[in-house]
């Protein structure tokens, strides 16, 4: 299933997408494809997230905050290597979700932007999100993903211009990260009004979908994105829980924003 | 290719006949396939608001007269160009001449960069400056320009780098900066840009990030080798004075690369004067333990912008090594990337050892104690002599004064009993 018809199936299920982001490799790579699965599994009663974002940790995540710069350091330390992320990208396709890779773009200009387009999407991955790169340098990324049908997934945030949100629409694919706050991840508690007004402001330049990232913690935060946006992006609360409660927290917690979302509790016939 | 020819000289030296614009990247910042703007989008819009007002101000006299005004009468500037004989003996017996960034005012080349931008932050009307720092000359350097400008300044520093910098920080609080120590990653200077970044993104509205190199993204590689130009500008004329003609070669260490790129552009389009920098060899190259991104690096993107990077098989950044904190960084500026690969420029490394040596050299046949970064330039003057014999003539670039590091030099050549002046912990 491609990103395009995860959001659609969604909206016809008047649900938002639930998109979690953990790191790969988190705390370990087995443990993490544990995470992974149980992200998207839930509780047995509500399911969890419809796209999976598998971060590659990276040495000097300047977008990330305190709990994703911990988790992505413990995963280095554990001896993580970009090459063991196709593995698990594999690992979760077969769950059903959508896997999609949230990474820096050096550890992607080291290993080759074509050879690491052509990997991803052997290992059945949808497209990749790249919080530092603009489409104004992506001339090489664009060709490679196009080259090998990855989407690509750019950031809005609250201060690009109107001029930018429309060039980045207009470069993007599968949907589009609007930052929700000016700031680095992490959970907060509130997610900020500039958000809504973002999403307005970055409709009106296209039609793809538009997932809303940086501070949703709660249920009731998510509830509240999903009025105004079509997706849900949740990350260092996955972490947070991780470490607390393991993967059953993680299928728990997933679940919780699954039914925030929209998701009924019992499948969709 | 060490060109005699007098009046090719006398030609390239007509004051103003460079077009001032001629070796600017492209608009988007790029240096040939260097540089650009690699940052997240929440930034883009504050480098294109700093990219506009930057073109406006340069182009603005009142701008233009105030700068060289606080450069003149608060920074010292001009800098002597000094011959230094009993030095140059050392070197093969070639003419040395030391321009001197140490005597500004802050004590290193840093001020020429703040100023400049400190007047820029005042155009934008904003109120907050965020900085980083390693070894604390551009934290010092930033907090006493925001002291001038009455701005507030806050400065991020790794929290090694606080430690065996303690009288830096203690200078920076004097001059009402808030020193905030980063214990993330390797807790240095890449780690201290990286939180000047995230502060950077979440109080982008009112803030402004004072970037001490010419590294980043687009504009701070073109607006601090701008800045920083006015050495090597001076540093030409005073030489022609000094002797006549141009030097065979300009020498000048390369961390970030901001003291190099400023003095490389006063001879850029002087094609017979060889422009060398100096990194920083560390324990030697093969240790794997040192600073020397373009001798031994590879291409990738780091804070911004693309250039050379020491980094793994994963594209994860290394860690950097050298006894001189200010050459501490695993990533150089791009354009110094560029004159690499053009053969415009070239660089060598140069060991911790070779560098102490050249320091105590210095001090001892001068009276002059550089600070350890510009030690790195000395030594690669030393061998360029030794290469060129007596006939050379050499400017070295001077970029900063030693007291700062007298702690580690008194520990590394034994000079107190005990571990240290100042207790400071040292590496």
């Amino acid at each position: 299933m491609s990103l395009h018809e995860v959001f659609r199936d969604c909206a016809t299920r008047r649900s938002a997408a639930l998109i979690g982001y953990l790191p790969a490799g988190f705390p370990t790579v087995p443990d993490s494809v544990e995470l992974f699965r149980a992200m998207v599994r839930g509780d047995g009663d509500t399911p969890g997230c419809d796209v999976v974002e598998i971060g590659i940790p990276y040495s000097d995540p300047v977008m990330d905050g305190p709990t994703i710069q911990a988790a992505s350091g413990e995963a280095l330390r554990n001896g993580f290597r970009v090459r063991q992320l196709f593995d698990i990208v594999s690992a979760v396709a077969e769950t059903g979700a959508a896997p999609v890779v949230m990474t820096y773009w050096n550890p992607v200009h080291r290993y080759g932007p074509d050879a690491f387009a052509r990997d991803l999407a052997a290992a059945g991955g949808l497209g990749v999100i790249t919080p530092d790169l603009v489409p104004d340098e992506a001339d090489e990324w664009l060709a490679a993903a196009r080259q090998h049908r990855l989407d690509r997934i750019f950031l809005v945030a609250p201060s690009s211009t109107e001029r930018r949100v429309a060039m980045t629409a207009g470069a993007g694919s599968g949907f589009l990260y609007a930052a929700s706050v000016m700031g680095v991840t992490g959970a907060r508690d509130s997610v900020s009004g500039s958000a809504r007004e973002l999403v307005r402001r970055t409709r009106a330049h296209t039609e793809l979908p538009v997932g809303v990232g940086l501070g949703v913690r709660t249920a009731g935060h998510a509830a509240e994105v999903a009025e105004f946006a079509d997706g849900v992006i949740v990350g260092s609360a996955f972490i947070d829980r991780a470490g607390q409660d393991g993967a059953a927290g993680v299928a728990e917690f997933a679940a919780e924003l699954g039914r925030g979302v929209g998701k009924s509790s019992t499948p969709a016939p | 290719m060490t060109a005699r020819d007098s009046d090719a000289s006398r030609q390239a030296a007509t004051p103003g006949e460079a077009d001032p614009h001629g070796h600017d990247p492209d608009p988007g910042g790029h240096f040939g396939s260097y540089g650009g703007r690699f940052m997240p989008e929440a930034l883009i819009a504050a480098q294109d608001e700093l990219a506009e007002e930057y073109e406006k101000a340069r182009n603005d006299p009142e701008f233009v007269a105030e700068l060289e005004r606080l450069l003149r009468d608060y920074a010292g500037r001009p800098s002597p160009l000094t011959e230094v004989e009993r030095f140059g003996a050392h070197a093969g017996g070639a003419r040395v001449f030391l321009k001197r960034e140490d005597l500004n005012h802050t004590g290193s080349h840093k001020i020429n960069n703040v100023l400049g931008q400190a007047l820029l932050v005042k155009r934008m009307g904003k109120r907050r400056v965020i900085a980083e720092t390693g070894a604390g000359q551009h934290g010092v350097a930033t907090a006493t320009a925001c002291a001038l400008l009455d701005l507030d300044c806050v400065v991020y520093m790794g929290a090694t780098d606080t430690e065996r910098q303690a009288l830096n920080v203690a200078r920076m609080r004097l001059l009402g900066a808030e020193v905030r120590p980063v214990d993330t990653g390797s807790a240095t200077l890449k780690d201290a840009i990286n939180e000047a970044l995230r502060d950077w993104v979440a109080n982008v509205a009112d803030t402004h990030y004072l970037l001490g190199t010419a590294a980043g993204a687009h504009p701070f590689p073109l607006l601090v080798r701008n800045l920083h130009r006015v050495i090597g500008e001076e540093s030409r004329e005073q030489v022609l004075r000094h002797t006549g003609r141009l030097p065979e070669a300009v020498v000048a260490c390369v961390g970030g690369g901001s003291n190099a790129i400023g003095i490389f552009h006063g001879f850029i389009d002087d094609p017979e004067v060889r422009l060398v920098g100096m990194e920083a060899g560390g324990h030697g190259l093969d240790s794997g333990e040192h600073g020397a991104a373009l001798t031994s690096g590879t291409p990738g993107t780091l804070h911004g912008a693309r250039s050379y990077l020491l980094q793994d098989e994963d594209g994860q950044i290394a860690e950097a090594y050298s006894i001189s904190a200010g050459l501490d960084y695993p990533g150089v500026g791009p354009e110094h990337a560029w004159l690499a690969d053009t053969g415009r420029a070239e660089y060598r490394a140069v060991t911790d050892d070779e560098a102490m040596h050249a320091f105590r050299l210095l001090s001892r046949t001068e009276g002059i104690i550089p600070a350890i970064e510009s030690a790195h330039a000395l030594a690669g003057a030393l061998r360029l002599g030794a290469e060129l014999g007596p006939e050379a003539v050499l400017v070295v670039n001077l970029s900063g004064r030693g007291d700062k590091d007298m702690d580690t030099a008194a520990q590394y050549f034994g000079l107190v009993p005990e571990a240290g002046i100042t207790g400071g912990d040292q590496r």
